[in-house]
């Protein structure tokens, strides 16, 4: 098959860029983020992994896919396996029939990756387009510089792997070919979602309120005998934030890369202007992970208000941010 | 941040690949610049790396010294914990801790083991060792 592969930040966002266009409909990764409003915030003290909270920069897993559906008016084909030999057998029955196939993995059992990365995360998103001669699967993995290949035993593993958001061998591709939407009507949609996650959700751990519950749980956190666990917590935060693929500041350069297409896209100019504002914050927050990641090598004495404080900054001036969105959208 | 400003100083967590970033170019707009790393980055990924290191080396002292099994020592080596092999393995997290102990450790069915092993991606022979 030929398919042309492009390195993106983000694993869902990349997929859905390189299969839209791969269909004949170019989107930019930005564009494929944006329009399906997958900028978010959350803080999950409910959720752990490995002990810690989880938090999220942008919505659930599957949002990107499922988001781009109404927009592009294009129906995606989902299909889980009870049984792993059934998913196997469908993923090779696809790509022989020369379809560009979408798959859920897990991060742990991808070989090509470093392996300092790879944790038990299983919510990522790789393409299939096609098989070696030796078995070996062809995968363009979007986080990757160029494509890579994976033997099917270790795919096997990676799509059948259990624990959180199992991904139950998921494979996902698009019916019928996708055509580009009316902008002056999908773009304002898809904004005024992402000020509404923001401003307006009814938990306080979502959004910028989930910005300041973070800030006031890391006021709380010790930062003496229980100091190992502040700094855990803490680096967890930073990891979520830009070790997991995010294009940087938790998914806020991204997001403005979006805005200034749309500005362009609708001519409004005042879009661009806030995609300016966003860089400023994005960059706010890359200094959150500094500040971090410097107190848990005691490079600074390690002092959570001074963090939280940092985060309440940040939660002020994404409040100011989105409400002029809200306006301009 | 602008491109000129995207961290090119090396992370060894990523094993030599360069990573995507958005960075703003000369003409104002974003675009995708690749980074060999930021130190940030490595120092948090290196915190989550070291502490299961240490999970996994504290719990192999442990069995060499007979005081657990191999199976926890397995557990931390392949970065999972007593949930996470729970629902991996479809064994209760009770009777997980329960096979901690050596001595019921030892007379586990090879079937069990066999599960356990299936779970962390072991043979059963490397699951009843901890080196």
């Amino acid at each position: 098959m030929e398919f042309q592969h492009s390195q993106a930040s983000h694993c869902e966002s990349g997929v859905m860029s390189a299969m839209l266009r791969h269909h004949g409909l170019p989107l930019s990764e930005p564009m494929t983020f944006g329009l399906s409003s997958a900028l978010s915030f959350a803080y999950l003290p409910i959720i752990k992994i490995n002990g810690l909270p989880l938090v999220a920069y942008r919505m659930p897993p599957k949002a990107i896919i499922k988001g781009l559906q109404k927009p592009l008016g294009l129906k995606m084909r989902f299909e889980t396996f009870g049984n792993p030999a059934a998913g196997v057998a469908r993923l090779n029955d696809l790509l022989d029939q020369g379809k560009l196939v979408g798959l859920q993995t897990s991060v742990f059992w991808l070989p090509y990756l470093p392996q300092d990365l790879r944790f038990h995360f299983n919510a990522h998103n790789v393409l299939a387009f096609g098989r070696e001669a030796s078995g070996d699967y062809r995968l363009s993995d979007p986080v990757a510089e160029t494509v890579v290949t994976c033997p099917p035993a270790d795919l096997q593993r990676a799509r059948f792997a259990k624990g959180a958001l199992a991904p139950r061998g998921l494979l996902y591709y698009p019916l019928g070919t996708p055509r580009a939407p009316d902008w002056h009507k999908v773009l304002p949609a898809a904004l005024k979602k992402t000020t509404r996650i923001m401003l307006d959700a009814p938990l306080p751990i979502i959004g910028v309120r989930g910005i300041r519950w973070l800030a006031k749980a890391i006021d709380k956190l010790d930062a003496g005998s229980g100091a190992a666990h502040s700094k855990m917590f803490i680096g967890q935060v930073v990891r979520m934030q830009e070790e997991i693929g995010t294009g940087g500041g938790g998914f806020r350069f991204i997001y403005a890369s979006f805005l200034q297409e749309a500005a362009d896209l609708l001519g409004r100019p005042a879009l661009g202007e806030l995609a300016e504002q966003l860089i400023d914050i994005g960059d706010e927050w890359r200094e959150f992970a500094l500040a971090t990641a410097r107190m848990i090598r005691d490079r600074d004495p390690l002092h959570p208000p001074k963090l939280a404080d940092k985060l309440r900054a940040i939660a002020d001036r994404e409040q100011a941010f989105f409400r002029d969105l809200r306006r301009a959208a | 941040m602008l491109d000129s400003e995207v961290p090119q100083e090396g992370n060894s967590t990523l094993g030599g690949h360069r990573k995507a970033m958005y960075a703003r170019g000369t003409d104002g707009k974003l675009h995708i610049v690749q980074s060999a790393g930021w130190e940030v980055e490595e120092i948090v990924t290196k915190q989550a790396v070291d502490d299961l290191l240490r999970l996994a080396e504290d719990a192999r002292q442990r069995a060499l010294a007979g005081q657990t099994s191999p199976l926890e020592y397995h557990m931390y080596r392949v970065r999972m914990d007593v949930p996470l092999l729970a629902q991996a393995s479809g064994i209760w997290q009770w009777r997980i801790r329960r096979h901690f102990r050596p001595a019921i450790f030892a007379k586990l069915s090879p079937s069990l083991l066999a599960t356990y092993a299936d779970a962390m991606g072991l043979s059963v022979e490397q699951l009843k060792k901890a080196d």
